[in-house]
């Protein structure tokens, strides 16, 4: 316990030290949440009020994204290429603890960067509507299959492909996942690829918890699911320390 | 603390490395003693890393069996973990990391860890507690690892070049740190490819090469046995061996300039005679090695003789296995 707990802070700290992860993890996605709810650039579905009631619940969903994929993996690639992976290897903590931490310290980031996300929403006049709590375990969800994702492309490629691989892949499941632009607006065949996305799913599925008139989400729910259960097996399966 | 008795803390039996068609290690045997600093040493690529990351539990041998402290390192990794210490060639640590936090941060992994701060004044890390691995010099990171490496107290130390490209004073008291773990009881393994190193050092080494063990010893043992019955000396180069070898009745020749073998045991008459005769020619004499050589002799020739009898060493060879 006393290990876990010492492993998790360590974790914790090393991120909060990493300016480049408070940047794609916090800032963009605030930066984004308050310039597209000011300037109207970006469409929203039709029958939305006000757009931070569209925007909040993705913007949730890219902080969910950076924070368990691009930081995760990220930070991890890192470590394998500076063999910390290895070097822990030859002590007690063991694997089993070791992702326990990794786990602790995306759901603590995420608990504060979401906070954060809220309160500025609701600075910016959000009305929730829908069922707020299944939004808890949508981000859990969502968390173990962009986690899964990120320790993937950790695990199997080198530090700096990881790099370049997580930042593009952010990008690629932004534009394409309803996370801020809405798939009515994107090309039949585009939205189709989006919503099995793992973006998309969850988008989809926060827009049900959270906007009241937003489509429901039983198919995106399965999506997601089906994602938080292959990508971390995957993961597990692919994964080389050194 | 640590009787004759005392079974091997490491013991390698005809272990075997192969990584495809190349073999990184051929059937090598060899044990390290508690108390004791063992040093494997070889050239670059001789199979010393690969040997050591089986000890450690990181790959498993093609044939062959290892032993840490009785415990198979893969099968009974979680238990021998515990009580092992790893210094890695190099890296190892989060490059954000400042050298108090790495060391409070591994000794929650072990039950009776050493006080962390203790172990920075050890070290002489102690002022540079807000400095990140990052920031580190060579040499400071080195010292880091090891005390990463002491701090839960380990029974078998694995040391993988622990000196390697550090200045001198990083290497004296990274020394004294090793040779005061053997004091400890502690098995120390430590690789090197620093002859000076194993034979300050080390109270065993294990020579090898092309994944082979060469010699396996005391240095004083190496250095005696590979000797015969010689005394070597240093005088200008070109004396006319013949008739020194007529006046003190044995064989004289130059080995190679400047540095003369004459084949005869060192007594002290023969000391005596050889000293005499250089006077006599008022010529000086450079230096005098009566039954013994340098570790560094024995450790070239039988590299060298290596090399010679090795089945066609392509370049992949000679690099460092490092997977």
């Amino acid at each position: 316990m006393k290990a876990l707990l010492a492993q998790t802070r360590s974790e914790l700290m090393l991120s909060l030290r990493n300016g480049e992860q408070l940047l794609v993890n916090v800032a963009i996605p605030l930066l984004l949440l308050v310039f597209f709810s000011a300037v109207k650039v970006l469409p929203i579905p039709t029958g939305v009020d006000k757009r931070v009631d569209f925007l909040a619940p993705g913007i949730i969903a890219l902080a969910v994204m950076s924070n368990a994929m691009v930081a995760l993996a990220i930070g991890t690639g890192f470590e394998r290429h500076y063999k910390v992976l290895k070097r822990l290897g030859a002590t007690p903590l063991g694997r089993g603890r070791w992702v326990l931490a990794k786990i602790g310290m995306v759901k603590i980031l995420l608990i504060v960067q979401i906070a954060l996300i809220v309160v500025a929403a609701f600075a910016l006049g959000w009305n929730p509507g829908g069922t707020p709590w299944l939004a808890i375990p949508a981000v859990v969800l969502g968390a173990f299959a962009f986690g899964g994702i990120g320790l993937l492309m950790a695990g199997t490629l080198r530090g700096t492909v990881t790099l370049a691989l997580a930042n593009g892949l952010y990008l690629l499941l932004l534009l394409l996942g309803g996370m801020i632009i809405p798939f009515s607006e994107m090309p039949g065949f585009l939205g189709t690829i989006g919503k099995v996305l793992p973006s998309g799913a969850l988008s989809q599925v926060l827009q049900s918890c959270l906007r009241s008139g937003a489509a429901s989400a039983g198919s995106a729910w399965v999506v997601l699911a089906v994602w938080a259960v292959l990508a971390p097996l995957a993961a597990i399966k692919f994964f080389r320390w050194e | 603390m640590v009787s004759p008795e005392s079974p091997p803390a490491i013991e390698v039996n005809n272990l075997t490395i192969r990584y495809g068609d190349r073999i990184a290690v051929n059937s090598l045997s060899f044990a390290a003693m508690p108390g004791q600093i063992t040093a494997l040493l070889g050239p670059n690529g001789a199979g010393k890393t690969s040997t050591v990351e089986t000890l450690e539990g990181y790959r498993r041998p093609t044939a062959g069996s290892v032993r840490v402290l009785g415990l198979d390192p893969v099968a009974d990794h979680r238990q021998l973990v515990a009580r092992i210490g790893v210094m890695l060639q190099s890296g190892g640590v989060a490059t954000g990391m400042r050298p108090g936090e790495a060391l409070r941060l591994f000794a929650s992994y072990y039950d009776d860890p050493i006080n962390p701060d203790e172990l920075l004044e050890l070290v002489g890390l102690a002022d540079h507690r807000s400095s990140t691995w990052r920031s580190m010099s060579g040499g400071e990171q080195q010292r880091l690892s090891l005390a990463l490496a002491l701090v839960g107290r380990p029974n078998v130390a694995f040391l993988d070049e622990p000196t390697a490209g550090i200045d001198p004073a990083g290497r004296q008291l990274i020394r004294r740190v090793i040779a005061d773990l053997r004091d400890r009881g502690v098995a120390v393994l430590l690789t090197t490819h620093d002859l000076e190193e194993a034979e300050k050092l080390a109270d065993h080494v294990v020579i090898i090469d092309h994944g082979v063990v060469l010699a396996d010893g005391t240095p004083t043992e190496l250095m005696r046995a590979s000797q015969g019955d010689e005394v070597r000396f240093g005088a200008p180069s070109g004396l006319d061996v013949s008739s020194l070898g007529e006046r003190i009745g044995a064989v004289v020749t130059e080995a190679s300039p400047g540095e003369y073998v004459v084949a005869s045991a060192a007594t002290p008459s023969m000391v005596a005679a050889i000293t005499a005769w250089l006077a006599e020619m008022d010529l000086p004499l450079a230096d005098l090695r009566a039954g013994r050589q340098r570790l560094e002799d024995v450790f070239l020739r039988l590299t060298a003789d290596a090399d010679a009898k090795a089945p066609e060493p392509t370049p992949s060879r000679r690099r460092r296995s490092r997977r």
